[in-house]
């Protein structure tokens, strides 16, 4: 079965088509990325997969179940990070962890063991009583990205997950992201060409809310003729090399 | 449980925030401290009450909770601008659990903020009783009518507006057109119209009847709260589920 399988999904702010009749199928265990220019459509994709905002037209099935229809099943089956850092900042890292666990219908006890090991999984060991708000821009994107897993989505959702973050900060988390490809169907948006190569195993290029292209690395280069994924993302954008 | 874990939640949100401990136990004791001082300094040939601890305290307790409007409207303000709702909007929680969420934890702490001024008005000599409990009571509607006005502005407007709206405008507004710094009496006309028509003067008007034992003076004040209450804590509600329905947090 397809975790996502999305059909004419469309989003419209007025007289503005965020997304335009997107058609597009995600296996389980892929790491899908999204890349696109600003507003090209990405985040709103997001929040429509994930139920934060109705389609204005056509529908996604997420592992079976409509976000239409059905979306509060859909929400058991996934997670979101979202763009910004969205963590309690006056609770700690295990709180955080441990609330997170909770809403998603964990026991107490059974939210208390999953954040124990969601920290020691994601090297969060070492400051799980330090409040969210002391923690550096890495690490709070890293509990970000705990608080997303703890409640074991079968498909993440990670928008712009390095935004920000220092180089350092920024391999750090290349390599949390690389462990959790094949345990979770992964979607992430980047504006980073090399991030998203060095993770997705296919790329989806979004324009003006229109999916232009679906591809590998390779098929990308390849379908454009272009020296490179840069080269090959501008000219899906319609940008000059 | 989700309710209560998200009421857990934000109780250690407002609570580890040291400038909401100091507004909310700081501003009322260092008032009743003032009234006090001033009250000692009325020459008792004057025989004037008006800032005797009977008059003050009640007054200070209805005053005090007008800061959990700024604690509600704050943290839902943050919420939304830090993107920490939206998470918790993709998560199977439902409109029922962030209302409640949100509000359950502020009258808690409310009590124990008007219990905090009455222990410490009675250090300044006010007679505790049964009517200080009834007094207690009769400012939980007031908290309430607090709480729905910070939950309304922090559907809408983002932190620092809600700190200038439900901080400086809505205590001043409060403290002048409720009478507890200058009895409205002694300004009347249009002023104390329109005092008479909100219900600020009411809330400290009910507190006042409370202590002093006035309980059919209580009622009609009373009611002017509990309208304005469930009113403006109704308009909350909607306010954020239209905004959990919209499609931007």
């Amino acid at each position: 079965m397809s975790a996502i399988i999305t059909a004419n999904l469309t989003k419209k702010y007025g007289g503005l088509t965020a997304v335009d009749n997107l058609n597009l199928t995600i296996e389980k265990g892929e790491l899908f990325a999204l890349l696109g220019l600003n507003g090209a459509g990405k985040t709103t994709t997001i929040k429509m997969l994930s139920c934060l905002i109705r389609p204005t037209a056509g529908d996604a099935v997420i592992l079976g179940e409509s976000i239409r229809t059905n979306p509060n099943a859909v929400k058991q089956k996934v997670n979101v990070s979202p763009q910004e850092t969205a963590v309690a900042p006056n609770l700690t890292v295990f709180e955080n962890l441990e609330f997170i666990a909770g809403i998603y219908g964990q026991r107490a006890d059974s939210a208390r063991k999953s954040a124990e090991v969601m920290s020691t999984r994601l090297g969060l060991g070492d400051v799980l009583g330090r409040k969210a708000k002391l923690l550096s821009g890495g690490m709070q994107r890293r509990l970000s990205i705990s608080m997303a897993l703890i409640s074991n989505p079968q498909i993440l959702f990670l928008d712009e997950p390095t935004l920000g973050l220092d180089v350092v900060a920024r391999r750090e988390l290349w390599a949390l992201i690389k462990q959790l490809k094949k345990q979770v169907t992964i979607i992430l948006t980047s504006h980073y060409l090399e991030e998203v190569e060095a993770l997705s195993d296919r790329i989806g290029v979004m324009t003006k809310g229109r999916l232009v292209a679906v591809g590998t690395t390779a098929e990308l280069i390849e379908q454009t003729g272009a020296a490179n994924l840069e080269d090959a993302f501008i000219t899906l954008s319609g940008g000059v090399v | 449980m989700k309710v209560f874990l998200f009421a857990k939640r934000n109780t250690k949100e407002i609570l580890r925030d040291p400038v909401n401990l100091l507004f909310a136990l700081g501003f009322p004791l260092v008032l009743l401290f003032l009234f006090s001082v001033i009250n000692s300094a009325i020459p008792a040939e004057a025989n004037s009450t008006m800032f005797a601890i009977e008059k003050t305290a009640p007054g200070i307790a209805a005053f005090g909770t007008a800061f959990f409007a700024l604690f509600a409207g704050m943290l839902l303000a943050k919420d939304r601008t830090t993107s920490f709702l939206m998470r918790l909007f993709a998560s199977p929680m439902t409109a029922r659990d962030f209302i409640f969420g949100y509000t359950l934890p502020l009258p808690v702490m409310a009590v124990a903020q008007v219990c905090i001024t009455f222990l410490a008005a009675a250090l300044l000599g006010l007679p505790l009783s049964a009517n200080t409990l009834l007094t207690v009571l009769v400012v939980l509607p007031v908290s309430v009518l607090f709480i729905g006005l910070g939950l309304l502005c922090g559907s809408f407007l983002n932190e620092r507006a809600v700190g200038v709206i439900c901080g400086a405008v809505l205590t001043n507004v409060v403290g002048w057109l409720s009478g507890i710094w200058i009895p409205l009496d002694l300004i009347g006309g249009a002023f104390k119209q329109t005092a008479v028509i909100l219900p600020f003067y009411h809330s400290v008007e009910a507190a006042k009847d409370a202590i002093g034992g006035n309980f059919t003076g209580i009622i009609p004040h009373l009611i002017v709260v509990l309208a304005y209450a469930a009113t403006v804590y109704g308009l909350a509600v909607v306010a954020f589920s239209y905004k959990m329905r919209s499609d931007k947090v």
